[in-house]
């Protein structure tokens, strides 16, 4: 199949970026997106072009670091998936394709479609643990934690950072990715201890980075490719007015 | 050179005890004044680095990803071993032990063997107390599975994302550690040298992935964690960056690497399905609880394989191995898959895979249930091919996914280079020839969590007095003025190949040869092909770009370059083990019914390989196995 493609190019945090368009034919509908960015690329170094850089690694939708915006959305068409995992067969044969980075204040684009997430990882060194040391634990059957509870608390704790709820927020913020840490550790008993301090230091800092506020669009959850659901969000909100209110 | 393992005197069980009982230590006073570098995030890597900085030595955390959280170890789907014995079934850590010596062939160490056994216990609690979402019984306790090459179930998980929940735990605690400024952090940081100074390793020359700039990095000692080395195959399991270089590097500054050619191929990953492919995607060897492996008994056959009979079915597993059946160990699962696929009985277009059916699970446990248990999986099966697999068989293939090999280590981690550790995949203990399924990610959580915070401190209490490293040191300016020189050689190339080119052909070559079966006529050929192909790479790669910016071509020819070095060093071990041994199996030494011959009179060590600089062959040093406990038996599984 044949795919025109146009492609966010900017060299640098502080150049000014723009579109560029390439076609490529003869693609094979069972290729992966970045398989067939592999393919561009291909051809621009043997072309004597600068490949386009993109974020990927693990290439099976668990490391979250790919993600593009796709025809304007985050991870492109298909629900729940990242872009490592969607094929060309998604896509009509001749379609013009944008892509560009996930783009948002909290992460300025490093170069072409990379771009820099670090708030995230500030936001989780903020508070988003259980604070036990390694080395000494009581047995682990000695806390039985219901199947019920611990399914729930594994819906939050898939989520595997990768930015797209930011991407796609008109706002940029970054609520549902930090409320699904936040519940992920208060609905366990081991979380509970310091379920005050932490949803208060972690809003904070997500407050401090670049990231919008939360106005409920709810537009995060459909292109999560986890599914992670808002729900999270309206918990987060609860837990820290809930601390405001009992902090000492 | 003599290898000392340094194992502690004492019984099997105590010689761990004993090993900390006189470990020396050191006083939280000065902690302070120690630096250790840490390459790589993942279980091995956020573990140690984290529990050093709780201990409060000064750490560096390094990785080429732009988040710790990415590590490869976050990929890991199936779950992690631990002998809890909470489900009753005679399991214990002894048992614990034999399965994972005779899973690996006993190419292993049996006191290493025992303490990763015994340790497995610990890290299931430290695990839950950190909040790993374990999967659980209705009654509130933990879940287990079974898993290939054993008889008891003693796998811990957290649906099919194990690795990823396990590595946020280490990874939190690693943040936790950040946020309080024990530890610093260098994401999208590449280790490209080590630097040793009088005989010791002292630091470590990175280059920042996002503008280029080359850095030096001092400390008192270095630990690499920065997993394994099967992307040498470019189809495998692995992640895009996953590399050899770190231990690569550090090999060519006189660490010894072990046993570089036991390479785990896998049974059940994703067939290829074009030249363009990137990576072969792994399915759960969970799925083998369930899921039946078979072939046609037609060669060629082409009718859809919902509509060929069960007569006309051939359940090769079932069939060849009555007692483990579709449980078989790895290595036995994938050898049998690609007799049938060269015997021609191979499915799928290109005939490269064979069946894993659910259909008869489906049948006695419902959809429901089948859902529950892999329902991930599936979704992803059909994200990835577009079918439904609880309509259709699944249609699997054997590919590269973890490397026994690596840097040789004694007892403490500490490879044969003064100051320098090697955890998790990194290094080559624990797993001999074959690697027990969900027994890496507990051997990479408990060389961080347990063992390297006792064996480090141990090494540290000599440097106490030895005050800063200074990396204004000539040996830092030469390892830096080396790597800048070896940069700018691949840029000024300027060929007409990309380096992908190089990687698939030297793939290809390695899955050819040196794969799941080998023979010395091919190794020496591959040999030739490799050096061939290096030559090649030194004349016509092209990279464009500069150095001094983001340049992703530039960090994969590096590792490319390597893996030229590495593959060549995995054929030479390959072709020195005249004998087959987990998923080393030369094709010269089976047996009448196809089983690999072990020969244990003459092999029973573990190669350990000097560079021997750019021109000669490398030099082997030999490691003899001693069994104290369990003496080898044939591996039966039949
Ligand atoms: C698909 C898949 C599924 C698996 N499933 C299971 C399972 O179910 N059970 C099980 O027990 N095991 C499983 N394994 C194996 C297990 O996941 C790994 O062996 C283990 O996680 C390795 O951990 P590690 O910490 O040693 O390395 P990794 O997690 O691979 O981490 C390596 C780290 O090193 C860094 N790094 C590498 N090179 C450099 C460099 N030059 N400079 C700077 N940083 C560098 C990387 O950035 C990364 O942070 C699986 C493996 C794969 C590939
Ligand atoms: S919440 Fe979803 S979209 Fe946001 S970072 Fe996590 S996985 Fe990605
Ligand atoms: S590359 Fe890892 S999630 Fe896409």
């Amino acid at each position: 199949m044949k795919l025109n493609l146009k492609v966010w190019r900017q060299k640098d945090r502080n150049s000014q970026g723009q579109l560029v368009d390439y076609t490529l034919d003869h693609l094979n509908p069972h290729m992966s997106f970045l398989e067939m960015m592999d393919t561009l690329n291909e051809t621009l170094i043997l072309n004597g072009e600068e490949p386009v850089e993109f974020d990927h690694d693990c290439r099976e939708g668990i490391c979250g670091q790919c993600g593009m915006m796709i025809n304007g959305i985050a991870h492109g068409p298909l629900e729940n998936t990242t872009t490592c995992q969607l094929h060309l067969r998604s896509f009509q044969d001749n379609e013009t394709i944008f892509i560009e980075p996930f783009r948002s204040a909290a992460f300025p684009v490093k170069r072409d479609l990379r771009v820099d997430r670090s708030a995230f990882d500030r936001i989780i060194s903020s508070g988003g643990f259980v604070s036990t040391n390694t080395g000494q634990a009581p047995d682990a059957h000695s806390l039985p934690i219901s199947h019920q509870l611990t399914e729930e608390a594994f819906d939050a704790a898939a989520c595997i950072g990768c930015g797209a709820c930011v991407a796609t927020c008109k706002n940029g913020s970054a609520a549902l990715f930090t409320s699904a840490k936040i519940n992920h550790l208060v609905l366990l008993p081991q979380g509970k201890e310091e379920r005050q301090e932490r949803v208060i230091n972690m809003v904070q800092q997500m407050d401090a980075e670049a990231f919008g506020h939360c106005s409920n669009t709810e537009a995060c959850e459909v292109e999560c490719p986890q599914g992670i659901s808002v729900l999270n969000i309206a918990r987060m909100n609860y837990e820290y007015n809930r601390a405001l209110i009992t902090r000492k | 050179m003599k290898l000392d393992a340094k194992i502690p005197a004492g019984s099997l069980e105590h010689k761990w005890d004993n090993f900390k009982k006189k470990a020396k230590l050191v006083n939280p006073a000065n902690r302070k004044k120690l630096d250790v570098i840490v390459v790589g995030t993942g279980l091995a890597g956020s573990s140690i680095a984290a529990s050093l900085g709780e201990m409060g030595y000064n750490v560096k955390s390094f990785c080429f990803q732009d988040s710790p959280r990415r590590a490869h170890s976050v990929a890991a789907q199936g779950g992690v071993n631990a002998a809890k014995n909470y489900k009753n079934d005679g399991d214990s850590v002894y048992r614990m032990f034999v399965d994972t010596l005779k899973g690996g062939d006993f190419r292993a160490r049996e006191a290493n063997v025992y303490r990763m056994a015994e340790c497995s216990l610990n890290l299931i609690d430290q695990a839950v107390a950190q909040g790993v979402p374990f999967g659980r019984e209705y009654g509130g306790y933990l879940n287990n599975r079974s898993f290939g090459g054993v008889q008891v179930s003693r796998t811990f998980y957290a649906r099919g994302q194990t690795g990823q929940q396990l590595l946020l735990g280490a990874y939190q605690a690693l943040m936790r550690q950040v946020g309080k400024g024990a530890v610093q952090l260098f994401a999208r940081h590449e280790m490209l040298d080590l630097v040793v100074i009088d005989g010791k390793a002292r630091g470590i020359i990175v280059r920042n992935l996002d503008n280029g700039e080359i850095e030096r990095h001092a400390a008192h000692a270095v630990v690499l964690a920065t997993g394994g080395y099967g992307k040498i195959y470019y189809l495998s399991t692995l992640a895009m960056g996953c590399n050899g270089s770190a231990i690569w590097r550090a090999h060519k500054k006189g660490a010894l690497m072990a046993s570089p050619s036991w390479i785990q191929i896998h049974p059940t990953s994703l067939p290829q399905s074009g030249d363009y492919q990137s990576k072969l995607t792994l399915m759960s060897e969970s799925l083998r609880n369930d899921g039946r492996i078979w072939v046609p008994t037609k060669a060629d056959e082409t009718r859809e394989a919902n509509t060929i009979p069960e007569d006309e079915r051939d359940y090769y597993l079932e069939r060849r191995y009555p007692a483990f059946g579709n449980l078989a160990p790895r290595d036995i699962s994938s050898r049998a898959a690609k007799e049938r696929i060269d015997a021609g009985f191979g499915i799928g277009p290109l005939k490269n895979a064979v069946y894993l059916d659910f259909a008869k699970a489906i049948k006695e446990q419902g959809h429901d249930k089948i859902k529950e248990k892999y329902g991930n999986l599936f979704d992803m099966y059909r994200k990835i091919t577009g079918v439904d697999a609880y309509k259709e068989p699944m249609m699997i293939s054997p590919s590269a996914h973890f490397s026994m090999g690596g840097l040789w280590v004694d007892y403490e981690l500490m490879t044969t280079l003064p100051g320098l550790f090697a955890l998790g995949e990194a290094n080559f203990a624990d797993h001999g020839a074959n690697r027990l399924g969900a027994n890496s990610l507990l051997q990479a959580s408990v060389d961080g969590y347990f063992i390297a915070p006792y064996t480090i401190a141990n090494y540290l209490s000599g440097d106490i007095h030895t005050g800063k490293i200074s990396t204004d040191h000539p040996e830092f300016a030469r390892a830096h003025e080396a790597v800048e020189g070896s940069l700018q050689q691949l840029i000024g190339i300027n060929g007409s190949k990309t380096v992908d080119y190089y990687h698939k052909t030297l793939g290809k070559i390695l899955y050819d040869y040196c794969g799941l079966a080998r023979h010395a006529a091919g190794l020496e050929l591959a040999i030739q092909e490799i050096r061939k192909l290096r030559e090649d790479f030194y004349k016509n790669v092209k990279v464009p770009g500069n150095l001094s910016s983001m340049n992703s071509e530039l960090e994969k020819a590096g590792r490319v370059a390597d893996y030229l070095e590495i593959g060549e060093l995995m054929c030479f071990d390959a072709l020195t083990r005249n004998e087959s041994c987990g998923a080393h199996f030369r094709e010269e030494y089976q047996t009448e019914d196809g089983e690999a011959l072990r020969n244990d009179s003459e092999y029973q060590f573990i190669s350990a390989w000097e560079w021997p600089g750019m021109q000669g062959e490398p030099i082997l040093h030999k490691e003899e196995l001693t069994f104290e406990v369990l003496q080898p038996i044939v591996r039966s599984y039949k």
